[in-house]
């Protein structure tokens, strides 16, 4: 594997080295320019996906930091005879700047869509430019950049320039192959699918987002850096309007904007075929014949040419001879792990620690009051049945333990430490994995992703390889992995659950919070399930489960918890619980309970 | 500090002006909001309108009026052919506006191609005219378009309120497939829906035609403000769509009477920045 790394590591960087000598070949400047087009193309079109195309966030104002970038070397190279080479760094640092000062207000918007964060973008980059036309930066005269001396790179100017097109978009190439396939591109991809579950995942969200914007407009402005020396006259109206936002959008999209490779594809493509047309009238018909293409491309392959040539390619590979093992399977998965019997008497000693401590917790919505005032201990290693009416507050107690929702009131500590403040991810690093009802999967990582997402981010805090090895071992426990490589569509509602506690668990929780994973699985299933949930609590985790299957909560609980109303209404043995008049009333009615 | 008269002159074209963006959001807005496509395209296809208007007028002398009912029956035609390809293709919030994008284009290659690329105006006897009330002066067609715009927004308005078919179209719009169950056709009418949004470019064209200068390039001319008043009206409201014209439409005006005219551009978009910060209840 990594020897296959190496040697294709190596056949690039041989075909980037080739690529760059082109200029001395002799062949007419022609060929440099368009080249050089193409590179440009490539490299904003890449940039810009690192945060739209990964994370989902798309943004129409890439012109923007584009522009910073050319204004900064313009400015800098001009006005106060820098070197061009050094403007570059200048260039990037400035645009991402930008980007950050942007994230850090926009990214903190509890409701911000995908659509308003485009227009938010848009609007940036109209204002950024009426700031420069109306300052000395370009004072609507346009900033003459023909003169800046370029570094002797190359024996022609054109070469120059050239090769530094072909040096940056080898480098955002590579950046962009280095994020997608690391944890901070796992992260963007998993924002891409589900914000809030990636957070409770463990992914600081946040973060997260403002390095990818910071990235891609880093990128951006160092590409205008470079790009302000080959167009030689800058003016406002060209670098800032809805040319780049536009194309870079169509490039990734076309190409396929969650893969690295994607945008290149597409902006070599579309770059291409305008350049094929350049004078005048033909210039004219030839944007008309690309606007069709794409609009045909984009009807028939709306989720990119490299992603659905991808797709086509694992199809052809798997059609040979064999039949695949899948198919004959039977619908259920089953566990595979040994499943110890163990009695339901192995509950924590009375004196054990306690893991988490729930103190007069309280939350509203607005005038809703969905908690008031809670206050629960739950032992290391007890398994706490928490049961109530519908709307008597379970999932929201849920959610404000792995800190979805923030405390209206109290504090909740875990292991003796605070976590009612805690942003969600911090709070499942410490240690906290939850289970959603309705489960929720990242529906463009496959199950194998989807779990090994959990154990890199959770507490377990895995390196790649680890997580995945770890990934592993809960979808065998779990009786998943012959569906690793499926995509949670392919599932069924019982393997999606499975695929939900098995994400929980891989995180490694000190605490685990399961809600409502039996409901819908039929008696055999819910078997299967009970003995995991056991099996679980051996390895030495805490876990508080919402329930309504009233057989499984007798059978596996220390102690119930019922709730009603947003209150703590009983607390204590099962059988004494349930046995309680007052309890059997808020479920049944009074008549019942007399 | 600009004349008391200066300001009170710029506020009356801002609003006047405001009305025309109002008129052009409004199609954009109902296809947003309530069939969730951005159609880009809505602008190329106003301006198609205006050029078209602009061609009858000059070369056959028909009346705008005349022309603008003539060309909206082949605009709503426009509408319901654009909607029936995109619903064959299943096209989402996204790839529409992908699609749409390219249809501007291929629409902004064909306007030079036919027009050139050089800016007309169309030339009429009462292009020019102009009320006077006390020291301000009310150009006739921008009122004309003013009024207009409020006419169809509030005739949508109150269709989408009051009609069996409006309610139809905003459950719709809120869960497609619950709607679906509750026994509404939402295929017929988003037909309907997408040709009555054409057909208002066709008619935001028209006045297009009568009050500024054509060029096709200046298609992407109004598509930040107007989408800026797109957001600020809320999605797939018509009355909003043309309150929140008047709003920016004055706000830029009077900025460029106070400030420079250079400056306008920000207003518009600080307004959109400043509220999406805010986030009122409202929006």
């Amino acid at each position: 594997m990594t020897g296959q790394r190496a040697i294709s590591g190596v056949g690039i960087a041989g075909a980037v080295g080739l690529l760059a000598l082109l200029p001395l070949a002799g062949l007419p400047a022609f060929y440099d320019s368009f080249l050089y087009i193409v590179f440009y193309w490539i490299s904003l079109a890449t940039s810009w996906a690192i945060l739209s195309g990964f994370a989902g966030y798309f943004s129409f104002g890439h012109a923007a930091f584009f522009g910073a970038g050319m204004y900064t070397t313009a400015t800098l190279a001009v006005k106060f005879g820098v070197p061009l080479l050094v403007t570059l760094p200048a260039a990037a640092a400035v645009a991402a700047a930008l980007a950050v000062g942007i994230g850090a207000v926009v990214f903190r918007l509890k409701r911000l869509r995908g659509e308003l964060f485009a227009l938010l973008t848009l609007a940036v980059s109209f204002i950024v430019a009426t700031i420069i036309l109306n300052t000395p930066i370009d004072g609507g005269a346009g900033v003459l950049t023909s003169s800046v001396p370029l570094p002797r790179l190359m024996p022609s100017q054109s070469g120059t320039i050239y090769l530094l097109g072909l040096l940056m978009c080898a480098g955002t190439l590579v950046l962009a192959y280095v994020v997608a396939h690391s944890r901070l591109g796992l992260g963007l991809f998993a924002i891409h699918d589900d914000e809030d579950v990636a957070e409770v995942k463990g992914v600081p969200t946040f973060r997260y987002k403002l390095a990818a914007f910071a990235l891609s407009a880093a990128i951006a402005g160092a590409v205008g850096g470079v790009h302000a020396t080959y167009v030689g006259f800058l003016t406002v109206s060209e670098t800032f309007g809805i040319t780049v936002p536009l194309y870079v959008v169509l490039m990734s999209v076309l190409g396929g904007a969650r893969h690295w490779l994607g945008p290149a594809v597409g902006a070599a493509i579309i770059a291409a075929s305008l350049y094929t047309f350049t004078s005048g009238d033909q210039a004219m018909i030839g944007r008309g014949i690309v606007a069709l293409v794409l609009i045909i491309a984009i009807l028939i392959v709306p989720e990119g040419i490299v992603p659905s040539a991808q797709r086509q390619l694992a199809r052809w590979r798997l059609r040979p001879p064999s039949p695949v093992v899948t198919a004959d399977q039977p619908a259920i998965a089953r566990p595979t792990a040994e499943v110890k019997t163990i009695r339901s008497t192995s509950g924590p000693r009375q004196d054990a620690p306690v893991a988490l401590e729930i103190r007069d917790a309280s939350k509203s919505f607005g005038g809703l009051q969905a908690l008031r005032g809670v206050t629960l201990d739950v032992r290391q290693g007890e398994i706490l049945g928490l049961v109530g009416p519908n709307g008597s507050g379970k999932t929201t107690l849920i959610n404000i333990i792995t800190g979805h929702f923030p405390l209206s009131g109290g504090s909740i500590t875990l292991g003796g430490v605070s976590i009612g403040m805690l942003p969600a991810h911090e709070i499942a690093r410490r240690g906290v994995a939850r289970t959603y009802q309705i489960p929720r999967p990242f529906a463009h990582l496959t199950v194998l992703d989807n779990v090994a997402l959990a154990a890199a981010f959770g507490s377990a805090n895995l390196v790649r390889t680890a997580s995945i090895a770890e990934a592993r071992r809960w979808l065998d426990f779990t009786g998943l992995r012959a569906k690793e490589h499926v995509l949670p569509d392919g599932l069924n509602l019982h393997e999606r659950k499975f695929l939900e506690l098995a994400r929980a668990l891989a995180a490694g929780p000190k605490l685990l919070l399961l809600d409502e994973v039996l409901s819908g699985l039929n008696p055999a299933e819910v078997d299967q399930a009970i003995a995991l949930i056991r099996e679980v609590r051996a390895q030495g985790t805490t876990i508080v489960f919402v329930e309504h299957l009233m057989r499984a909560v007798v059978e596996l609980s220390d102690r119930i918890a019922v709730l009603n109303e947003g209150s703590l209404f009983a607390l204590g043995e099962p059988g004494a619980v349930m046995r309680d008049p007052r309890v059997v009333s808020i479920y049944l009615g009074k008549a019942h309970a007399a | 500090m600009p004349s008391v008269t200066l300001l009170g002159q710029s506020l009356v074209s801002g609003v006047l002006l405001g009305g025309l963006y109002g008129l052009v959001a409004l199609g954009l807005s109902l296809s947003w909001g309530l069939l969730r496509l951005v159609n880009l395209g809505h602008f190329a296809l106003a301006f198609l309108g205006a050029y078209l208007v602009y061609q009858l007028g000059t070369t056959w002398h028909l009346p705008a009026w005349w022309a603008a009912l003539l060309i909206m029956p082949l605009f709503f035609a426009f509408g319901v052919l654009q909607h029936a390809v995109f619903l064959y293709f299943r096209v989402t919030e996204l790839t529409s506006l992908l699609v749409t994008f390219g249809i501007s284009v291929i629409i902004e290659s064909a306007l030079q191609w036919v027009w050139t690329a050089d800016f007309r105006r169309y030339e009429t006897e009462y292009a020019g005219t102009s009320l006077k009330l006390g020291p301000i002066y009310v150009p006739v067609m921008e009122l004309a378009a003013c009024v207009v715009a409020a006419a169809l927004a509030w005739a949508s308005w109150a269709w989408l309120r009051w009609t069996y078919v409006g309610k139809a179209l905003r459950a719709a719009a809120e869960d497609p497939d619950i709607a679906i169950a509750f026994g509404i056709n939402r295929r017929f009418l988003s037909f309907l829906l997408s040709g009555i949004c054409a057909a208002y470019a066709g008619v935001a064209g028209a006045f297009i035609a009568l009050i500024s200068t054509l060029a096709p390039s200046q298609i992407w001319a109004w598509l930040g403000v107007v989408f800026v008043v797109v957001i600020i009206g809320r999605l797939g409201n018509p009355l909003g769509a043309l309150i929140a014209g008047m709003l920016i439409g004055a706000a830029e005006s009077l900025a460029m009477a106070t400030f420079s005219p250079a400056w306008a551009p920000v207003v518009s978009f600080s307004v959109l920045i400043g509220l999406l910060l805010w986030q009122p209840d409202w929006l």
